[in-house]
């Protein structure tokens, strides 16, 4: 029983890893919570499943269309909002106020286009359950647990062993020093947002097919916004591991204590460890924390 | 009046309350919450389990209310507002779900999702006008003292403010527990207006919507929030057949606001007949012979 809910809560965690490090490598770049993450994820549910349902494409290509989509949109905000706020020299907090304002845009652009009615991605998967000793696992969460790994071991080489990876993380330690360098800073700024995008558009297709898609799908960014500070603002490796946690704290709370308590642990949990560990797990940067 | 025009009015009151709230906060001391419904939720829940349960009388549910919520404030503040910018916005945000979800989780005083009915309708035009006037004042003359200057000496600058020998976590947690109180007097006023209440009434995008309103009447004008509120409450009575596209349209203002004009409608100024008398006098005196020749000086 215990086992079983900790495979539960490790793949609702893999979903929120996935929102998280698009959180942290924004975070990491340019210092503000990009609100309108969620949104992006659930645009890019929209995309797959109109791509399969009204254009009748093959999954695998809607799948695609939807994470190219998801890290587009991500673009365009940077384009039309962050870019220009970054430009007029406001205070970072502006940046936090225009997410806002494009997450309720899009939200309420996707009731008004797509309708408030919630959408069910049509059966891909069989749906059946491996069994292993005693324990059933949905394919579903298999599959969908097998790409989030996937995805973050490719995100970590990236991030980790790439020349990409190498100017990212200059352009975080000093945007100035790294473009007198030589790197292309807006460059990499644009490449974060559709790599952050693309992976929310990765968890919008798998949370859509885990349950449904709908326009308030993108709330579910809050609990990887969460995560991401569990984790530490700004540390990709700590949102993965904050994700999880999560993603088990959840999962074990509706288990054992109560379902109504879920969400209410979790918001609580968040303002105890801003008070008591702000950097998080593996967070750095203290400066404007205390 | 007719009861439409009227509810129309008395939720323009409730809604410039909160909004005021949020105006000294964000506006005058630049630190942005997402939790204000939150307190709006506690002053309507405090004061509604008041009248209903306890058969208090409505004045002293009135100012129950938002002490409650100044006091929550307080006690939150006291934790949170040494966090800065992302991190204290953050848990207002976390306090203010966690104040939603405590309500629907506490069904035996709350009533859960289901809401608590029967609240005695109070709020009438006369007290929701009355109050809101009251509050207005209250909140201009604060901003004009010793304490609203310096306030708006931490927005500025809050290490210049701390130099000067302002004690800025003090004055903080002064505006937080104003903001709070305003918004847990609006909650009241809406509990004993709508005679029901329930905690989805009070979420996230109703935090989210007092800071919107804040941000496009202008980050530190008073005036400019009153007409902000009254603009976003009544434009959306006016065009009722275009219900789904308000809050659409709240996002793209913020956004385009924030992006292009970031002082808002009206900045700091606030707003002031002084222009409108002096353009009428420029007209009248060109149109005038008699006044620019016969002045005499």
């Amino acid at each position: 029983m215990l086992l079983q809910q900790l495979i539960n809560g490790i793949s609702v965690g893999g979903i929120y890893a996935l929102l998280a490090t698009g959180y942290a490598l924004i975070y990491s770049l340019l210092g503000f919570s990009n609100w309108a993450h969620g949104e992006v994820a659930m645009l890019g549910a929209y995309i797959g499943i109109l791509s399969v349902t009204s254009l009748q494409m093959p999954f695998l290509f809607a799948v695609i269309l939807a994470v190219v989509g998801a890290g587009l949109i991500s673009v365009f905000n940077e384009k039309i909002a962050y870019k220009r706020i970054r430009d007029n020299n406001s205070p970072t907090m502006f940046l936090m106020i225009a997410a806002m304002g494009l997450s309720t845009t899009f939200q309420n652009m996707a009731i008004v286009v797509f309708g408030p009615k919630f959408k069910m991605f049509p059966q891909i998967l069989p749906v059946g359950a491996v069994k292993i000793g005693s324990l059933s696992v949905g394919l579903l969460d298999l599959v969908s647990l097998g790409i989030v790994i996937v995805v973050i071991i490719g995100l970590q080489y990236l991030i980790t062993k790439t020349k990409f990876g190498l100017a990212v993380k200059a352009a975080s330690s000093n945007m100035g020093t790294a473009s007198l360098l030589g790197i292309n800073v807006d460059k990499y700024i644009m490449l974060v947002f559709f790599l952050a995008g693309s992976l929310a558009g990765i968890s919008g297709v798998l949370y859509g097919m885990k349950y449904t898609v709908y326009p308030q799908l993108g709330n579910v960014a809050l609990k990887a916004f969460i995560a991401s500070v569990f984790g530490g603002l700004g540390s990709v490796q700590g949102a993965i591991v904050g994700a999880m946690g999560i993603g088990l704290l959840e999962t074990l709370v509706s288990a054992y204590i109560h379902s109504g308590l879920r969400d209410l642990i979790t918001f609580i949990l968040l303002i105890a460890i801003l008070l008591f560990r702000p950097t998080g797990l593996m967070g750095k940067d203290i400066q404007d924390k205390a | 009046m007719s009861g439409y025009v009227e509810g129309v009015i008395i939720l323009v009151c409730i809604n410039v309350i909160a909004v005021l709230g949020v105006s000294i906060l964000t506006g005058f001391t630049r630190l942005f919450s997402f939790g204000n419904a939150g307190f709006m939720a506690i002053g309507a829940y405090a004061s509604a389990i008041l009248t209903t349960k306890y058969g208090a009388p409505f004045p002293v549910a009135l100012v129950v209310g938002p002490i409650i919520a100044a006091i929550a404030a307080l006690g939150l503040g006291k934790l949170t507002l040494k966090l800065k910018g992302d991190y204290f916005l953050i848990t207002t945000l976390g306090f203010g779900e966690s104040i939603r979800l405590l309500f629907l989780f506490a069904e035996p005083i709350t009533g859960g999702a289901r809401g608590l009915s029967g609240i005695p309708p109070k709020t009438t035009l006369f007290i929701a006008i009355g109050i809101t006037v009251l509050a207005f004042l209250g909140a201009w003359n604060f901003l004009r003292s010793k304490y609203g200057r310096n306030l708006m000496a931490i927005r500025e600058q809050e290490i210049a403010a701390e130099a000067v020998g302002i004690d800025t976590a003090k004055f903080k947690e002064y505006s937080f527990m104003i903001s709070a109180a305003y918004a847990g007097m609006a909650g009241a006023l809406l509990a004993h207006y709508y005679m029901f209440i329930s905690p989805i009434m009070f979420n996230l995008p109703k935090s989210a919507e007092l800071t919107i309103t804040v941000v496009i009447g202008g980050l530190g004008s008073l005036s400019g929030s009153v007409l902000a509120t009254i603009l976003l409450t009544v434009l959306p009575e006016v065009f009722r057949s275009a219900a789904e596209y308000r809050m659409l349209l709240y996002g793209l203002a913020v956004v385009v606001i924030i992006v292009l004009k970031p002082s808002g409608l009206m900045g700091y100024r606030e707003f002031s007949l002084r222009p409108i008398f002096k353009l009428y006098e420029r007209i009248f005196k060109k149109n005038d012979p008699t006044q620019t020749k016969g002045d005499g000086k």
